[in-house]
């Protein structure tokens, strides 16, 4: 997978999970969770919808690579690169 | 199906009881990819929270309300942030407010609604001197509300007497707390004096438009669609255990089903006799509150007839008794329940009051087929005595009455003694002694429809899911 193609993979996870967020102006530098509303039951969906997905496994040690979308994609673009 | 056919199915987790706990546990489960089973002793789903018909008419099981009402659209509200894990819209509830409900003692009532100025000022009002505690006591309970309720075994008498110091006053707001959501004695865990003030009182009441029924078919459906299988008229009578683990169920036909984990809201007590060879190592005191209610259709609207509230809890004493009675019912306090005094978007279709009192379980529970039945006749009418006292009487206008008594509970859930929030002390991360057994529903901690839903994922989230 692309950088871009990622980034649109995560947007699907998160409008699944809050799917009344307007999420087409993200901040990609921003943490997500300063402009979603988004709890930490809901971060660990999104781990979960990941595994579920595309068989990621993200440990919580991990968890801080996730807080922006840009360093979201840095982290798994090495392991879904090649899905 | 053959039981061959059953012995190649092995299932990730098997999950007892359709209840609102096993329905919510189950779709976390399905939707994360874990093959999962329901079984339902009964042909229907609900347990508690089901519907029936019965005189022609469609009856809701357990239904007064629904707590957690998130009037702000908060989405960090609990009920927003339940449907969230369930993946359900929060709006296809279609959750309609309480308009007014009240708590009636002797020579003093206090109305409130489901914002919490209101009861403010309606104690202002009636203990003028008491109003400042309040407003100390909601502002804690939000603050509690934030860490999520953390188990804190301690008296919820010790904890409402720190802020409200009437006697009175503290027997009015702790009534309704106890009705909906106490399995003890007497007093109350502190957590759950929090808990039920925040969902009833700082959140509020409503009702599905369209009864239980909604939401049940809206739960089974998501399950459904994400792959979980139910099975219903199938009973587990055994669970069985291999080298100390959980390996499988044994239905009511005696099959043997598979399966890597066990789910079960049967109850603590009642999972550990279907587990005998674990034996009953956690001494559990099982619980003795339950209720009857009666259900009556009447052939006017309550409003024509001047009941104008959604919800009353009355007490006929100064002091208010929460235990079980003597006698098989205690008509001295109840919860009279007015469906179509909420605000729907579209009018009811039938005319309903529901009233509860504590009663005796064993009184009913061990009662003959006619001894029951005149019971059932006898307390319809004491619990109409007292009822009328505190509000205008129905009595006239009654065309169809029904009554559920501790035997039916237990009929519905399978509990012991027809309790109906279990046992008092709570396992909040639903661990028995066998490690791929756990516990949901009633004894694993939250009580009512929403906390039966909330234990459910709660449950999964920690011990099956991460
Ligand atoms: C009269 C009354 C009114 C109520 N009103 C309200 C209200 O207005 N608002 C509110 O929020 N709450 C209310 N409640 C409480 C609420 O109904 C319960 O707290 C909640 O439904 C509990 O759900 P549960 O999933 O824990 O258990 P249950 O509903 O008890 O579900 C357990 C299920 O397991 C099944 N089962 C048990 N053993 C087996 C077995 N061995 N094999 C297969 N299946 C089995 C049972 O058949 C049952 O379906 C009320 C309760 C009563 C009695």
């Amino acid at each position: 997978m692309t950088r871009e193609s990622i980034k649109a993979a995560i947007i699907e996870i998160i409008n699944e999970i809050v799917p009344d967020e307007d999420l087409s102006d993200l901040d990609h530098q921003k943490p997500l969770r300063d402009q979603i509303d988004l709890d930490s039951m809901d971060f660990l969906d999104i781990v979960m919808e990941l595994r579920k997905k595309y068989r990621i496994e993200v440990p919580e040690e991990d968890y801080d690579e996730l807080s922006t979308m840009n360093s979201t994609i840095d982290y798994l673009l090495p392991k879904m690169e090649s899905l | 199906m053959s039981s061959n056919w059953c012995a190649l199915l092995k299932y990730d987790v098997i999950i007892i009881g359709a209840g609102l706990s096993g329905l919510a546990a189950g779709i976390r489960l399905a939707h994360f990819g874990k093959k999962t089973l329901i079984m339902e002793r009964h042909y229907r789903v609900g347990g508690l929270n089901s519907f029936y018909r019965a005189g022609g008419y469609d009856l809701d099981v357990g239904l007064h309300a629904v707590t957690n009402f998130n009037s702000k659209g908060l989405k960090s509200a609990p009920l927003s942030r339940l449907m969230r894990r369930l993946r359900i819209k929060e709006d296809d509830l279609e959750l309609c407010p309480q308009k007014e409900s009240r708590i009636t003692f002797p020579n003093v009532s206090l109305n409130f609604n489901n914002d919490i100025r209101f009861l403010t000022q309606q104690i202002e009002e009636s203990f003028p001197d008491q109003r400042d505690g309040f407003i100390r006591l909601i502002d804690n309970i939000i603050r509690m509300s934030k860490d999520g309720f953390l188990q804190k075994a301690d008296s919820g008498r010790k904890f409402l007497k720190r802020f409200i110091t009437d006697p009175y006053l503290l027997e009015m707001i702790i009534c309704p707390l106890m009705f909906y959501g106490n399995a003890r004695e007497h007093d109350m865990d502190h957590d759950f004096v929090a808990l039920m003030f925040f969902s009833l009182f700082i959140e509020g009441l409503s009702r599905p438009q369209k009864g239980i029924r909604a939401i049940l078919d809206l739960l089974l459906k998501r399950y459904e669609d994400s792959g979980g299988e139910l099975q219903t008229q199938s009973e587990v009578v055994k669970i069985k255990l291999k080298d100390g683990s959980v390996s499988g169920v044994i239905t009511g036909s005696d099959e043997l089903i598979e399966c890597d984990a066990v789910l079960s809201s049967a109850g603590i007590d009642e999972t550990y006799n279907i587990c005998r060879e674990v034996g009953n190592n956690k001494l559990i005191t099982p619980g003795v509150m339950s209720f009857a209610e009666s259900i009556y259709i009447l052939d006017k609207k309550p409003l024509e007839l001047s009941i104008d509230h959604s919800i009353i809890f009355y007490n006929r004493s100064t002091t208010f008794k929460y235990q079980k009675p003597l006698e098989p019912i205690n008509v001295d306090s109840g919860v009279i329940c007015m469906p179509g005094n909420f605000t729907y978007n579209e009018p009811q279709t039938k005319e309903e009051i529901r009233v509860t009192h504590i009663a005796n379980p064993n009184y009913w529970i061990d009662a003959d087929q006619g001894e029951y039945t005149n019971s059932k006749m006898l307390w319809h009418d004491r619990s109409l005595d007292a009822v009328s006292e505190i509000m205008p009487s129905f009595r006239e206008n009654i065309v169809y009455r029904d009554m559920f008594t501790p035997k039916t509970i237990k009929r519905f859930t399978g509990h012991t003694s027809g309790v109906v929030y279990g046992a008092p002390d709570k396992i909040r991360d639903g661990m028995t002694s066998v490690n791929n057994l756990y516990i949901i529903g009633t004894d694993q901690g939250f009580v009512g429809i929403v906390g039966a839903m909330i234990g459910g994922v709660e449950v999964v989230n920690r011990q099956l899911l991460v």
